[in-house]
């Protein structure tokens, strides 16, 4: 088979992409003709910048998602094939067998893998991570920041000492001291899981509680039933056979993440929850004035109930706004980590990783390490003009 | 005022008691400990024999012990060998035991020994973070007026083309990590693959002699990052003092546009970006981790690499001594001139 040329090289990918196109395209069409029904999530159609943002990160989620089901990749992301090493985009595969993908798209590797299925496959670890991360870093940035804006005094100064102390750190080399094999041997990220992710199940049962605490008959059950199922998940996930946290036995562990992934994940929950109180906390502050928080505490209602139910809703636009920017930094502090190999497994075909091996042989090479680092910059750019599209709108009203 | 800088000093040593202790804890867990020891020592030490390395070192004393040591608020630990002689931590190599200090710590101005440099951790930090503060010189000057510019430029007529295609440009170098435009860059402007060669894809020999050549590519690739984050917050804050009303009277009056924007509008534009230009410290010390790595620039960042990398414990304190104090001193320099430059805002 000959080599192909960078037309042909184009159209191949955008065929291989069809599955994510289709759904691109659905989503956008039963988006635009319900978008007045659809409130803030429907006026983001109404800003091009907004829109072009909300493309360019559904295309990473469903291209990350349609290669997790591998509809996409057309190459083991892991598999070396000898004579691929360092080909330059569009070679055939060497020895190719019958139902095998014929080309290396994007060239091989130093290794002699496929580049384009390793980005594809790289998506999916930065879909999955990214907001997950972001998630839990706001439920502790949450559930620690409404109270120090809405009480103060002490409490405020502690907490904000403590955010301060974090974020006066190097994030680098915080990720040095916290993501290195000897740490992770101690055990130490491992508690710091089960300190951090205890969080949300924290910021849901006060949510609940506050909510239905004069309706007991209703509240117990619920709050019984919720934080069963969520106490579960979360010792499933702290919990693992043979490591220093081990709390329940391997038979009810419903998932197991592995080691090097859960290290990222607490690391990178740790750098961003800081900078979430320090917003939740100056919301409060300024929330906290206003005359319907005035009135809820006149009419005697109680003061998570004020929070969480009064402060934390009119808080909603920065927030939804600040959640968008701080994925997009999730991202990039996901590649910090693999750009200095530092957690995830050397393997892992996560961008950060990709571009640390390909920027060795830059100088000769670039096909390795440029298309992981434009996907991050693809991805990073779609959430920051996500961001803005939806600040302008949600100023709009 | 006095009091408030005298508060912030007193908050600030704190911290950074509380922050050296934090790593100091960590860099001595025993495993990190073991490791020092075996790359010290050779790789197939037994346990008895690490665990004997550490005590004449001095590693296995109570943890709070071994930081008061360092600080210089307790006498050093001092090992006495079979043969008679003395090894500590105070004790150089060559000196005679009876002749050194007691008290050898940060106090008395002595930062330890670094383990993989086997250099005084003062001569390196020092000259490496000389290094790399002439990279920071350089991205400053390019960044600081172009970020400015930018953002005036994009502010003083909000909406119009020039604004919505600079806030363009300024979001994707936000969207841009250090690692992502070196990348980027080096393949374009470096590599022999493309063919340009305008630049050199490392700047190893900057660090002599730094010229256009091997210079402009880590300093740009810096200065990009953090310029779009200060360019929004400019174009912010010029858009917001462009609908003041003194603006307008100034526009009603016959003022050109030219005028309004120069004599009336940017010093008070200018006070918001001030803050962040300073706040900006912190990050571009990531940046700079990044790209001393990736161009090979043996400064500051790197050094931190190298001695997270392999464990140098004091060589890490003595790094993260000084970046927190940078942190810090730049935070209270932001507070104190944000209180000068902007009326409505009193300390006391």
């Amino acid at each position: 088979m000959d080599p192909l040329s960078w037309g042909e090289i184009l159209t191949r990918i955008f065929l291989q992409l069809t599955p994510t196109w289709i759904a691109l395209v659905l989503l956008f069409v039963v988006s635009v003709m319900f978008k007045r029904k659809l409130g803030l999530y429907g006026k983001l159609f109404d800003s091009t910048v907004g829109m072009i943002g909300f493309a360019l990160v559904m295309f990473w989620v469903f291209t990350g998602i349609f290669g997790a089901l591998d509809l996409i990749v057309t190459h083991d992301p892991l598999a070396q094939v000898s004579g691929m090493k360092n080909k330059v985009p569009g070679t055939p595969l060497a020895g190719a067998e019958e139902g095998e993908y014929g080309w290396y798209l994007l060239g091989g590797d130093n290794l002699a893998r496929d580049v384009f299925s390793r980005v594809i496959t790289g998506a999916w670890i930065v879909v999955q991570i990214a907001p997950i991360a972001t998630a839990f870093a706001f439920m502790v940035g949450i559930t620690l920041g409404l109270p120090a804006g809405y009480y103060g005094g002490k409490l405020d100064t502690f907490l904000s000492f403590l955010a301060n102390l974090i974020l006066a750190f190097p994030v680098i080399l915080l990720f040095y001291l916290l993501v290195t094999p000897e740490i992770v041997e101690t055990g130490i990220p491992a508690y710091m899981a089960t300190f951090l992710f205890v969080f949300p199940l924290i910021f849901v049962g006060i949510l609940l509680n506050s909510r239905y605490y004069t309706q007991p008959n209703f509240r117990t059950p619920l709050l019984i039933g919720v934080l069963g199922v969520m106490g579960w998940l979360y010792l499933s996930l702290i919990s693992e056979v043979g490591s220093k946290v081990h709390v329940i036995p391997g038979f009810m562990d419903l998932f197991d993440i592995p080691g090097g992934i859960l290290v990222v994940f607490v690391s990178v929950v740790f750098v961003n929850s800081p900078t979430v109180f320090r917003i939740v906390r100056g919301l409060a502050l300024d929330i906290k004035t206003r005359d319907y928080v005035a009135a809820a505490q006149t009419r005697g209602e109680g003061p998570w109930y004020i929070m969480l139910w009064e402060i934390l809703p009119n808080a909603r636009g920065p927030l939804i706004v600040d959640f968008c920017l701080r994925i997009g930094y999730t991202t990039i502090l996901l590649g910090t980590l693999g750009f200095f190999g530092l957690g995830l497994p050397p393997e892992s075909p996560d961008w950060g990783s990709t571009i640390n091996e390909g920027r060795k042989f830059l100088s000769i090479y670039l096909h390795p390490a440029l298309p992981p680092a434009l996907a991050l910059l693809s991805l990073v750019l779609g959430l920051n003009l996500l961001a803005d599209g939806l600040r302008e709108e949600s100023l709009r009203d | 005022m006095g009091l408030f800088i005298l508060r912030r000093l007193g908050v600030m040593i704190l911290t950074g008691l509380c922050l050296t202790f934090l790593v100091f804890t960590l860099t001595n867990l025993y495993p990190n400990l073991e490791k020092l020891a075996k790359t010290q020592g050779n790789f197939r030490m037994s346990d008895e024999e690490v665990s004997s390395f550490l005590e004449k070192g001095g590693y296995l004393q109570p943890l709070p012990v071994k930081y008061g040591e360092w600080l210089g608020v307790l006498p050093s630990h001092r090992y006495t060998n079979e043969d008679g002689s003395v090894q500590g931590r105070c004790i150089l190599p060559g000196q005679d035991a009876a002749e050194a200090p007691n008290f050898c710590g940060i106090l008395q101005g002595y930062w330890g020994f670094s383990t993989v440099f086997k250099e005084e951790v003062a001569g390196i930090v020092g000259k490496r973070l000389a290094l790399t503060g002439k990279l920071m010189l350089w991205v400053m000057l390019l960044m600081v007026p172009s970020a400015l510019i930018l953002g005036v430029l994009a502010g003083m007529r909000e909406g119009s083309a020039t604004d919505r295609t600079l806030s363009t440009v300024a979001i994707t170098t936000t969207a841009t990590p250090e690692y992502v435009s070196g990348v980027i860059l080096i393949a374009v402007f470096a590599s022999s693959a493309v063919g340009l060669k305008w630049f050199k894809g490392t700047a190893t020999s900057a660090m002599e002699s730094a010229n256009f050549e091997n210079f402009f590519l880590p300093v740009l690739t810096i200065a990009l990052y953090g310029m779009g984050y200060i360019a929004r917050m400019t174009r912010a804050s010029m858009a917001e003092v462009m609908t003041a009303q003194y603006i307008r009277t100034a526009r009603l009056k016959g003022v050109s546009f030219p005028n309004i924007v120069m004599k009336h509008a940017l010093r008070n534009a200018l006070i918001a970006p001030f803050t962040v230009i300073m706040l900006q410290f912190p990050w571009l010390l990531n940046g700079v981790v990044i790209v001393e790595t990736l161009f090979n620039y043996k400064g500051f960042g790197w050094t931190l690499v190298q001695a997270a990398g392999n464990n140098d414990i004091e060589l890490l304190l003595g790094v993260s001594v000084v970046s927190v104090i940078v942190v810090l001193v730049t935070q209270l320099i932001s507070d104190i001139g944000y209180v000068y430059l902007n009326p409505r805002i009193s300390v006391s």
